[in-house]
């Protein structure tokens, strides 16, 4: 290799300067030999090998030809982590890219531009170990720590309140039915004139009011009227008559207890310190309803790292990461296109789109195809993100194959075989992107 | 060569643009099986006791006497230890090197201790003696040949001082390899004292107990589990827990060889029986699928989701290192209930292997299987011993205490993590296997035929390489 590169530039300088001597072969070696040996032990001699242990099992004890790629293509969870890639090559590098040109537009542009280029650069000087850790807390489920579902919960709150009890259950599933979406109906109705006892469970202690009320028997019902009382029948720390309001049993103030005959609502009361309630006007026999607005859950955010959303998110947490060095590259690109151009289409009539789109752009092109070749690369191998930020439950949604490659080898595996097969294949994947920009190098230099 | 000279300017620049893109060299998270576990073990305080039982029978068992003059020889000792618990077990080999006049050097390699050995194993300079953390490993390493089998002086103290569960666990094709010298009791279920009074709810002796008790707690207002589902490791310990009880030691073995299949009835049992808590509404605490172990357990002592969590003794050291409750006072445990005939203790621990074939290695491994070397440790805390000539009198509080007496009760039923016996891809890799199979059982508890055959396809795929 080294011969044939310095035997086609030599004599083509022979050729001007024809009295100079000619360079000895071993000079060129010798000068060659530190270069090439590091370069050969350490890329040359690696990826040979990886291509030759691929050939072999997972111990590396016997020859299995083209096996692994074969295990590769029809295995599902390898499966997944190529279409994820897919999903990654397409999304990431355009976004990354694109971002990255309306944040350089827009910073030659404003007064503080440098201070804006300075903070979306910021995330590059973190390492993607930190910024995935960063990113696992920011979607958090918990709304107290995860910053995106914090935004989410307290605009979906604007618009939707809580129920005072949720999760709360009546103790009688017979004498009430449903569910705490749909709210508890007796299943038989009651006449007017009678006192019902609604015992509950599962009140979160944090729901009660600060000193709990001990909870009263209903008052007796006159007729017209239905009475009763709605308490938490658990005694703390066990014991107690179910159904029966034992000492110390907490009333639940608060809870809205309906009528309903035929559908329609003839009476509601809500329950108040002591538990007690009245409803009134109720003529004929009602059954009683608990609507679920008493027991409506806070709303719990969006489980951003679930299965469904995973690759995206992380996706997020990528073009944050990269959106400022590609900012950097196109700034410098801009910074270097001759002004006259851009002034000679406003003279002749350009409003700022059409300079940005037929001007900009198109000289701009060059540095746009490294920015998103090299993303693209950058993106085919992507580990880090994915490795850290994906929760165990979610790792197989959000696999790709650097990652799958990592885990058949070293996450528990120790198939090096297959390992080395992926590895194999994944060179492939990035090599006609790294061909493209080693041509670019070389038209560039001309 | 044209071609070859872009080939190797292309992977140089793969190199540089790695180099760019800062990757770091991804360390294997705490949570990442069993080394994660092992090192997650720490101090466990106070607290209250099983029955104590006369299990100390004295330092001469082994007879420390029998150690040979090792002066001037040196000994290199290979483990996944680092802080602590490096410093305790130097006391140890301390204490070894005083007996025999030997230089043992202990090297850490950090939590992953596979990918440090296996190199240095083939190319032919292996340490000495190392701690495995795994069952796993020490097959693996005993298959490619490259352990040394027990002196007879040293399977006289194993015989002496051990259940005969430890020597078959430390036994590959016949031939004993290894010394059970650490131990986790994986059969823990951990509360916050202040929401178990308050509900009024005591030790559960069975499973019945255990499930009535979480209505209870449930009724109380206070949603009864924490569970890990985000590393799956934790749900194949709850579900090793029931089988290794329902099933028997027998079909838990016969389940970890896959002699029976996954689609066996007693899995399918076992399975069903998990999803009496796993599947009942609000025995489970909120976003299950996301929260990791350290979460589960903060999500019990410090933010007050949930009453108990189940994991290993090693959740004492989270409680008291994340979390403000004081292990046995605020915080406390109870053994995992028995769910067939018989309770059972499932965990892990740390054999000693013997790489070369001195002297040296195997007086030091006779060390190590002795209970004076245990205890040695065992006073300073963080450790329970497989030993069951250990004078357990010694352990430094309560918890400790009944931990390490639950372990030696179970004798022979005492069976080694599943998940860390069965090939890792199946039994140890996030998004895989067992692991991936319970998550999705725990997301959906009523599919018990999806999970099985989903659990015997890949256990078969893993077993079949």
């Amino acid at each position: 290799m080294t011969a044939t590169t310095t035997a086609r530039t030599v004599p083509a300088a022979d050729q001007r300067r024809a009295p100079k001597r000619r360079t000895p072969m071993w000079l060129v070696l010798l000068f060659l030999a530190p270069a090439s040996a590091l370069l050969g032990a350490l890329v040359l001699y690696p990826i040979g090998f990886s291509i030759w242990r691929s050939l072999f099992n997972s111990t590396g004890t016997s020859f299995v030809g083209l096996d692994n790629y074969a295990r590769m293509f029809t295995d599902p969870s390898t499966f997944t982590a190529l279409r994820n890639n897919v999903i990654w090559v397409l999304v990431a590098p355009l976004t990354v890219t694109v971002l990255g040109l309306i944040f350089a537009v827009l910073t030659e542009r404003v007064r503080w531009g440098t201070a804006f280029k300075l903070m979306v650069f910021m995330p590059m000087a973190i390492s993607f170990l930190a910024a995935g850790i960063i990113f696992r807390v920011v979607y958090d489920q918990d709304p107290d720590r995860g910053v995106a579902n914090a935004i989410v919960t307290s605009v979906h709150d604007i618009f939707s309140s809580q129920g005072s009890y949720p999760d709360t259950r009546p103790r009688d599933a017979e004498f009430l039915v449903g569910s705490d979406t749909a709210g508890y109906t007796s299943a038989d109705p009651v006449e007017p004139g009678t006192t019902i006892a609604l015992p509950m469970l599962g009140v979160d202690a944090g729901l009660l009011p600060e000193e709990p009320v001990t909870a009263l028997e209903p008052e007796a019902a006159e007729p017209g009227t239905i009475s009763g009382t709605v308490w938490f029948d658990f005694t703390r720390g066990g014991g107690g008559e179910p159904g029966q309001i034992d000492d110390s049993e907490s009333a639940l103030p608060g809870m809205l207890v309906q009528a309903v005959v035929d559908g329609e609502v003839v009476g509601e009361a809500t329950s108040d310190d002591d538990g007690r309630f009245v409803i009134e006007g109720v003529d004929s026999a009602a059954t009683i309803t608990l609507p679920a607005s008493n027991f409506s859950a806070p709303f719990r955010g969006v489980s951003w790292l679930g299965p469904g959303l995973v690759t995206p998110a992380i996706i997020v947490a990528y073009v944050w990461m990269w959106a400022g060095f590609a900012m950097v590259l196109i700034g410098a690109g801009l910074a270097a296109i001759s002004r006259d151009a851009l002034e000679a289409a406003r003279i002749d009539g350009a409003n700022e789109w059409q300079v940005f789109r037929y001007i900009t752009v198109p000289l701009l092109a060059p540095v746009l195809t490294v920015v998103l070749v090299t993303m693209i690369i950058n993106v085919l191998k992507i580990f880090d993100l994915v490795y850290i930020i994906a929760p165990g439950s979610s790792a197989q949604a959000a696999n790709v194959l650097a990652v799958e490659m990592w885990s058949v080898s070293f996450g528990g595996g120790q198939d090096f075989g297959m390992g080395s097969a992926l590895g194999v294949f994944l060179f492939l994947l990035v090599l006609p992107a790294m061909i493209f920009n080693i041509r670019r190098f070389r038209q560039e230099q001309r | 060569m044209k071609r070859t000279y872009a080939l190797a300017a292309s992977a140089t620049l793969v190199l540089t643009l790695a180099a760019c893109g800062s990757d770091p060299e991804p360390t294997t998270p705490a949570t990442d099986g069993a080394g994660g576990e092992t090192t997650g073990e720490e101090t466990a305080t106070g607290g209250d006791t099983a029955t104590a039982e006369d299990t100390a029978t004295g330092d001469d068992t082994a007879g420390d006497s029998a150690l040979p003059d090792l002066s001037g020889e040196e000994i290199e000792v290979a483990a996944v230890w680092t802080g602590t618990e490096e410093e305790r077990f130097t006391m140890v080999l301390d204490a070894f090197e005083e007996q025999t006049g030997a230089t043992v050097q202990y090297t850490s390699t950090g939590d992953d201790i596979a990918p440090v050995l296996t190199p240095r194993v083939e190319g032919g300079n292996p340490p000495d003696v190392a701690m495995l953390p795994q069952p796993g490993l020490l097959n693996l390493f005993a298959g490619q040949g490259a352990l040394q089998t027990l002196s007879p002086e040293v399977e006289a103290a194993i015989d002496a001082n051990y259940d005969t569960v430890w020597k078959d666990l430390g036994t590959v094709d016949g031939s004993l390899y290894g010394v059970w010298f650490k131990a986790a009791n994986k059969s823990t279920i951990w509360y916050d004292v202040e929401a178990i009074d308050a509900a009024g709810v005591t030790e559960p002796a069975s499973w019945a107990d255990l499930v009535a008790a979480s209505q209870t707690i449930s009724d109380s207002g206070v949603t009864p589990w924490s569970i890990a589902g985000a590393d799956g490791w934790t749900l194949t310990d709850w579900f090793e827990n029931v089988y290794l009880s329902q099933a028997g030691p027998e079909m838990y073995d016969q389940l970890t060889n896959h002699e029976i299949p996954w689609t066996d009835p007693s899995v399918e049992q076992a399975l069903t029986t998990l999803a009496e808590i796993w599947g009942q509404d609000g025995f489970v605490a909120d976003g299950a699928a996301q929260t990791d172990f350290p979460t589960s357990v903060t999500n019990v002592f410090s933010a007050g989701n949930a009453a108990m969590v189940y994991e290993g003794d090693f959740v004492a050291g989270v409680i008291s290192g994340e979390t403000d409750a004081v292990v046995g006072e605020t915080a406390n445990f109870w053994p995992f209930p028995a769910v067939g005939d018989a309770p059972a203790v499932v965990g892990g621990g740390d054999v000693a292997v013997g790489f070369t074939d001195t002297e040296g290695t195997m007086a030091l491994l006779q060390f190590l299987a002795s209970p004076e070397a245990a205890e040695i440790w065992v006073q300073e805390g963080g450790f329970t011993s497989p030993n069951s000539s250990v004078d357990t009198a010694l352990y430094p509080d309560d918890i400790s205490r009944g931990i390490a007496e639950g372990l030696i009760a179970a004798g022979d039923a005492f069976r080694f993590d599943m998940s860390d016996q069965v090939p890792p891809e199946f039994g140890g890799t996030p998004g895989a296997g067992m692991w991936q199979d319970l998550t999705d059982f725990l997301n959906n508890p009523e599919d018990v035929q999806g999970v099985m055959e989903s659990l015997e396809a890949n256990a078969a795929a893993a077993s079949g390489q």
